[in-house]
């Protein structure tokens, strides 16, 4: 389960709003206990795809650094990912699943259709390596 | 001793610990260490062939090993290392 604030949950929706056309993406640190993920900031993220920001995203894994070493800073850690998908159902892709290796992590995809945001939904990427690791459903709960 | 971050998904290969301290040398020889200290990281870092794999990125202090001297880039007391597999999709 991801739980969320309402504050961190508009903005990564607003996020995806005000990159549309393109996916925007960003990183969601906090606190993992068992399998509930508690979401305390979340940090936006430029992205390095520009060849086609409107179906691609790509963070800068140097950017990513910066966003743990200071989260470790206010003890957080990184926890999941958020990304959008303009005008394309908020479900994973065969893409994201190829391109995700962060196990036990939360992605939160956020469906932007003419600007405005849509559905979000969340998915924990289960498995134990790269052979068996799959996208499973996730609860948010937005308190 | 240098520093090596280790990802919150590979923490559980490595004891728990979000930071192990390794020998000073070369990437290679300090990512060496890490997984002599912690075995089960090793297949999730290297390939059945012993590259790393593809979407591990590995940095020293802020720079891209790959851009600096490979693993063979030299690791000295104090320096940080980490270990960010890639985070990358799209619809």
């Amino acid at each position: 389960m991801l739980k969320i604030s309402h504050q961190d949950y508009a903005e990564i929706r607003r996020h995806g709003e005000e990159t549309y056309p393109h996916e925007c993406c960003g990183v969601l640190l906090g606190q993992m206990d068992g399998d509930v993920r508690s979401v305390t900031s979340t940090a936006r993220c430029g992205n390095t795809r520009t060849d086609s920001p409107q179906n691609r995203y790509h963070i800068d894994p140097k950017e990513l650094i910066r966003i743990q070493r200071e989260g470790r800073a206010r003890n957080e850690d990184i926890i999941g990912f958020y990304h959008s998908h303009p005008d394309h159902p908020a479900q994973w892709s065969q893409t994201d699943l190829a391109e995700a290796h962060w196990v036990g992590c939360s992605y939160v995809i956020t469906r932007v259709a003419q600007g405005k945001a849509d559905a979000t939904h969340s998915f924990e990427l289960q498995g134990t390596d790269e052979s068996d690791k799959a996208f499973a459903d996730e609860q948010v709960e937005v308190a | 001793m240098p520093k090596i971050h280790i990802p919150t998904p590979l923490r559980q290969y490595a004891g728990k610990q979000a930071a192990v301290e390794v020998k000073t040398g070369s990437i290679a020889e300090a990512l060496s260490d890490l997984v002599t200290q912690h075995p089960d990281l090793r297949r999730h870092l290297y390939t059945d062939d012993g590259k790393l794999r593809a979407f591990v990125n590995v940095y020293l202090n802020d720079e891209d090993v790959r851009y600096l001297q490979k693993e063979a880039t030299a690791v000295k007391d104090g320096d940080t290392i980490s270990i960010v597999p890639s985070i990358a999709g799209g619809r």
